[in-house]
Formats: structure tokens, C-alpha cells, sequence
């Protein structure tokens, strides 16, 4: 068995999104997540002759940023009292029926499984995306996610449109192979 | 009538909702009769709302220049 190696150079290029998607999901929140992940970046630089090469960068990357996002939960609820469960009840309705028992979790429902396939799709798309050529991440990306319009694209790009939907054709092509590998048949 | 290369660019437009109406109607009428393009538009209407459930974020090209920065200077 070959050892995996770091490439910290290459990692805000492969991973950052992967990582960003990750902790948004956690932490709601662009901005902390956005730190988070710098952090975990950072530690990994701190740390990466530890690395003993058993597991994959991603994963260990992914090790890392567990545990910053538990070290930003524990910060937050730090100060005393802010770690209780809160209920607020305002309305009149609240002060009548079975309030207590219309709280709990419902055996039932399989909502909170949606939020937890969608955060698992999310990652399998980001992982797609991250195997597509460059040129074709970065169109696709400014396009889908970040919802840029066509002409600010070729703007920044410095391609013509035509260019701009041959490379979003391939990008969604090779989306749809790689999902149909890693997500529909796992 | 137009050709296979023209209907997925038309359909791939229509994921971004930047495609015409009469292109619209020239995609539709040649679904109607090219299955390969049928199957095409299906799958790729399918990765449009995947990608929507997913709940995708990014981090800017700035953002990630950001990150390269504070890295480099860190070592």
C-alpha cells in the first residue's frame, strides 16, 4: 500500500469548497464556516509532519475541521446558562392542549432524514465537481452556485458564450456520470 | 428544425432559465422526435434539481486567494 502524501499547495483548490460545504452545514453560518475552514488549513500546516499517510488528505482535512467545529460549539456556550434548551411559549394557544408531548421528535417523520441525504448529496456533487478539469469547475461553479450571470462569466473568464455553454455542456456531462457512479448506485 | 448540438445547448440554457421562448419551442418540438436528446434533457433537468437539493456553497476566487495568502505567510 502506497502512503497518501500532503500537498497543502493544492489544498484550497481541491478541498475548500468541500470543506466549506461541510461546515456550512453544521455551523450555518457563511462567515464562521468560512473561518473554520481557514483554521483547519492553518492546523493542517501546523501539523502535517503528524500526517502518517494512513489516511487520505480529505479525510484528515476532515478530522481536523470536526474538531474546530465542536471547539466553536464549545465556545459559544462557554459563558453560563447559554448552553440550556430554551421553549418560548408566546401564544395563547401554547398555554392550552398537549403542548408538552406535540414537541417531541415524531417517530413517524422522515424529515430530518431529507436534511441529512441533502447534506450527503450536497458533499457528493462538491466531490464531482472537484474531479471536473479546472476550467470546466470554475464555469460551472460561477454558474450553478453562485448564480453569475452568463456575460459576467465570460467577463472574468476572457471566453465568448458560445465557449462558455460548450464548457458548461461537458461539466454537466461528466456531473451527470460521476453521480450516477458515486451517488445512485452507493 | 434545428440540430442535436443546437437542442442540448438550448436545453442546457434552459437549466439557467436563459433559453428564449421560440428556442423553447424548437427544443420541444425536437424532443418530440430525437429520443437521445429526450433522454439528454431528462437527465440533465434531474442534475439541475440535485444540485438545487444539495444545497451547494462556494467560496469565492477571492475568498480562496484569501485562504492561499494567510497559508503562505503561515509557513
Amino acid at each position: 500500500m502506497t502512503a497518501n502524501q500532503l500537498n497543502p499547495d493544492s489544498w484550497v483548490d481541491l478541498y475548500a469548497d468541500y470543506l466549506f460545504n461541510y461546515t456550512v452545514a453544521r455551523v450555518s453560518d457563511a462567515e464562521i464556516a468560512k473561518d473554520l475552514v481557514q483554521e483547519t488549513f492553518l492546523s493542517g500546516l501546523k501539523s502535517a509532519k503528524n500526517f502518517k499517510g494512513t489516511a487520505s488528505e480529505r479525510t484528515w482535512l476532515i478530522a481536523i475541521l470536526k474538531r474546530k467545529v465542536i471547539d466553536h460549539y464549545r465556545k459559544i456556550n462557554s459563558k453560563k446558562g447559554k448552553a440550556e434548551v430554551r421553549m418560548n411559549y408566546s401564544g395563547q394557544s401554547d398555554a392550552e392542549g398537549d403542548w408538552l408531548e406535540e414537541r417531541v421528535a415524531d417517530p413517524i417523520s422522515t424529515l430530518e432524514n431529507d436534511a441529512i441525504e441533502n447534506e450527503e448529496l450536497g458533499l457528493a456533487i462538491q466531490e464531482c465537481i472537484s474531479l471536473l478539469p479546472k476550467k470546466q469547475s470554475a464555469v460551472f461553479v460561477m454558474k450553478t452556485i453562485r448564480g453569475l450571470s452568463t456575460e459576467d462569466i465570460c467577463n472574468e473568464l476572457g471566453i465568448n458564450p458560445s465557449n462558455l455553454w460548450v464548457m458548461v455542456h461537458r461539466a454537466r456531462t461528466n456531473l451527470m456520470g460521476c453521480l450516477n457512479e458515486n451517488w445512485f448506485k452507493s | 428544425m434545428i440540430n442535436c448540438e443546437k437542442a442540448s445547448e438550448i436545453c442546457n440554457k434552459k437549466q439557467y432559465r436563459e433559453a428564449s421562448f421560440l428556442e423553447q419551442i424548437k427544443l420541444g418540438i425536437h424532443l418530440l422526435y430525437c429520443k437521445t436528446c429526450a433522454t439528454f434533457s431528462k437527465r440533465n433537468k434531474k442534475l439541475t434539481i440535485l444540485c438545487e437539493k444539495g444545497n451547494l456553497h462556494s467560496l469565492s476566487i477571492a475568498e480562496k486567494n484569501a485562504m492561499r495568502e494567510k497559508m503562505q505567510n503561515f509557513i
